[in-house]
């Protein structure tokens, strides 16, 4: 300190302390980046092998690099069959995961998720009502009924949220809470519609929620990327502003943070991202609580590092878990949405419990 | 240099009127003012409307700037929740309304404001893992680390051991002086604000009870008037003033 009566170190060797720490900083983040994109490829690869025709892992990237070398049946399995089911379990994670990450970064709340906001029940509301009595709220190819319905009535309860969080008065805390009332709501709704619903269609309600990645095509898969792709973008450039609004509201307007336009913008912005993912593959409930957690212990809070994380490990864990639904019980495909919780609640209370630094 | 002004300035929550009518005179950068004031009188109030985090009548008049956003303010909530170092936690200040890659210039700026308040040895904690006081000079480095010419700080010393509240407001004067920053802090020790700072705003319910050099508005008077206090001022022997409070009235 400069008062004039303490010793101070020199500016130089105080200078390069402060700067040689945040690089090697970044430098492990940057690492820890690469190797879970490493690990989401070679996940990638044996979820591609994996199947009632396996293949080999040399067979695998063979046909990723160079199509023209394997015959065509391989061609085929790995191409049109597993690739669009692997490559939107990547996409589903890392969408369900963001989103998490981005509700529990603006709402400074742990337990914040598609799942605990009532976006997810939304979702399997509206798939409900096309599954058991084949409603369909906008009309569209039959194909598209179950997502379609899915996805307006998860953005219908996100606009909710945001409707009354914007009446005056309302905190963060009470949108966690109007959160969790929608849950509820959805949960009677859904009861409703199996207590009245035929015993096939509750079965098929029942499975819808389970989530499952076996419905997915190339045409899905390009508009959940899409979306993605068109999301991520706009929360990096709001990448300090979201760190800050960790420190608070206070502090994030002292920092010239607009925290209730953030948060509404945010909102929005992962609601579409959440509903986009559900719409398609069902309730994975798991991702979008825990991905966020697991980059936050990898990686910190600085969003240029924590948002990519947070993609990559929801990515990831999705990844895994189509992996495990497929070897557990040879020969069957358990539900994704069940492999998620099963295997990977147990990995993350043991991440949680042995690290020592407090995670939220 | 930079000058600072309030015309008038009022301030509500809902229907409850939190300022009244507060009228300065310019207060020139190279010096530290002090708001003072019992508690709920409007001093973090005060604060929010300068700062433009509250509307309000009046008008907040900053002259002479040279920058785009010359004002930094440090509320006196210290945020902890976030898994950020401290290192990090003062660079994000640094790169609000920045683009999102690094450039060696702010690096050097996190250093210049860790070093000013002595706290480069923090940089590697966790901000969760620190203390109501080190919280406290973290914050303060959040608000220098934006070179600020109007410096607003919300009872920056309310949570320092009396060493570190010394340090911290002798460092401030110095800055204020070498910058030719404003200083402009909410102070609840009027021997701290006797000491070192030049001009004082006293305020009460919400409106300026007085203002002016501090050694002329800070009197036994006003002790009693505004803080309900006897006390007496006298000068010790380096010459400076001595706050002797008595009782409570």
């Amino acid at each position: 300190m400069h008062t004039g009566v303490d010793t101070v170190p020199s500016e130089q060797s105080a200078a390069e302390e402060g700067r040689t720490f945040y690089r090697s900083l970044v430098v492990r983040r940057q690492l820890t980046l690469a190797a879970l994109a490493l690990a989401l490829f070679l996940s990638l690869c044996t979820d591609l092998a994996l199947g009632p025709a396996p293949f080999s892992i040399g067979e695998v990237l063979a046909a990723l690099f160079t199509p023209e070398d394997v015959s065509q049946q391989a061609r085929v399995i790995l191409w049109e069959i597993r690739m669009p089911v692997a490559l939107m379990a990547l996409v589903v994670g890392a969408s369900l995961s963001v989103a998490g990450a981005q509700m529990q970064t603006i709402l400074s709340n742990p337990l914040a998720s598609p799942f605990t906001l009532g976006i997810s029940a939304g979702a399997s509301f509206g798939a409900a009502l096309a599954l058991a009595f084949g409603v369909a709220i906008i009309p569209t190819a039959v194909d598209y009924v179950i997502p379609i319905n899915a996805f307006v009535m998860a953005m219908l309860t996100a606009f909710a949220i945001h409707l009354l969080s914007m009446r005056r008065g309302v905190t963060i805390e009470t949108i966690v809470l109007l959160g969790i009332a929608m849950v509820f709501i959805f949960n009677s709704l859904m009861a409703l519609i199996q207590f009245f619903a035929s015993q096939q269609a509750v079965a098929a309600v029942v499975f819808w929620t389970m989530g499952s990645l076996t419905k997915a095509t190339w045409p899905k898969l390009w508009i959940a990327l899409g979306v993605l792709a068109m999301v991520m973008p706009l929360l990096a450039r709001h990448g300090w502003a979201l760190t800050a609004m960790r420190l608070g509201d206070a502090k994030a307007e002292s920092l010239g943070v607009k925290p209730r336009t953030l948060r509404l913008e945010v909102l929005v912005l992962v609601s579409l991202l959440a509903a986009i993912a559900v719409a398609f593959v069902g309730t994975i409930g798991f991702i979008g609580l825990v991905g966020p957690h697991i980059a936050r212990l990898l990686l910190g809070e600085d969003q240029r590092f924590f948002l990519p994380g947070a993609a990559l490990c929801g990515a990831l864990i999705l990844s895994i878990g189509s992996v495990l639904s497929k070897v557990l019980i040879p020969g069957t495909i358990i539900p994704i949405g069940i492999i998620t919780s099963l295997v990977g609640i147990p990995f993350f209370l043991f991440l949680v419990l042995s690290n020592k630094k407090a995670s939220w | 240099m930079v000058t600072l002004t309030l015309d008038g300035l009022t301030a509500r929550y809902g229907r409850r009127q939190i300022l009244s009518a507060i009228t300065v005179p310019p207060l020139v950068g190279g010096q530290v003012v002090a708001v003072l004031g019992p508690n709920a009188a409007g001093k973090s109030t005060l604060f929010r409307r300068i700062f433009g985090l509250l509307a309000g009548g009046g008008t907040v008049r900053i002259t002479d700037a040279i920058s785009e956003r010359p004002v930094a303010y440090m509320p006196q909530e210290t945020g902890v929740n976030a898994v950020l170092t401290v290192y990090e936690s003062v660079l994000l200040a640094r790169m609000q309304g920045r683009r999102l890659n690094v450039k060696p210039e702010d690096l050097a700026e996190v250093d210049r404001a860790l070093d000013e308040l002595g706290i480069v040895a923090l940089g590697e904690r966790d901000i969760g893992d620190l203390s109501g006081g080190q919280r406290q000079l973290v914050g303060a480095a959040q608000a220098l680390v934006q070179n600020p010419e109007i410096l607003l700080l919300d009872e920056p010393t309310s949570a320092l051991d009396l060493h570190r509240q010394i340090q911290l407001l002798s460092i401030l004067r110095r800055l204020a002086k070498e910058r030719g920053m404003l200083v402009i802090a909410a102070l609840h020790d009027l021997g701290h604000a006797l000491r070192f700072t030049d001009q004082a705003l006293i305020l009460q319910e919400g409106r300026l009870a007085a203002c002016g050099a501090t050694d002329d508005v800070v009197t036994p008077e006003l002790l009693r008037r505004v803080f309900q206090v006897e006390a007496r001022i006298e000068s010790c022997s380096r010459g400076r003033p001595q706050l002797i409070v008595e009782a409570a009235i």
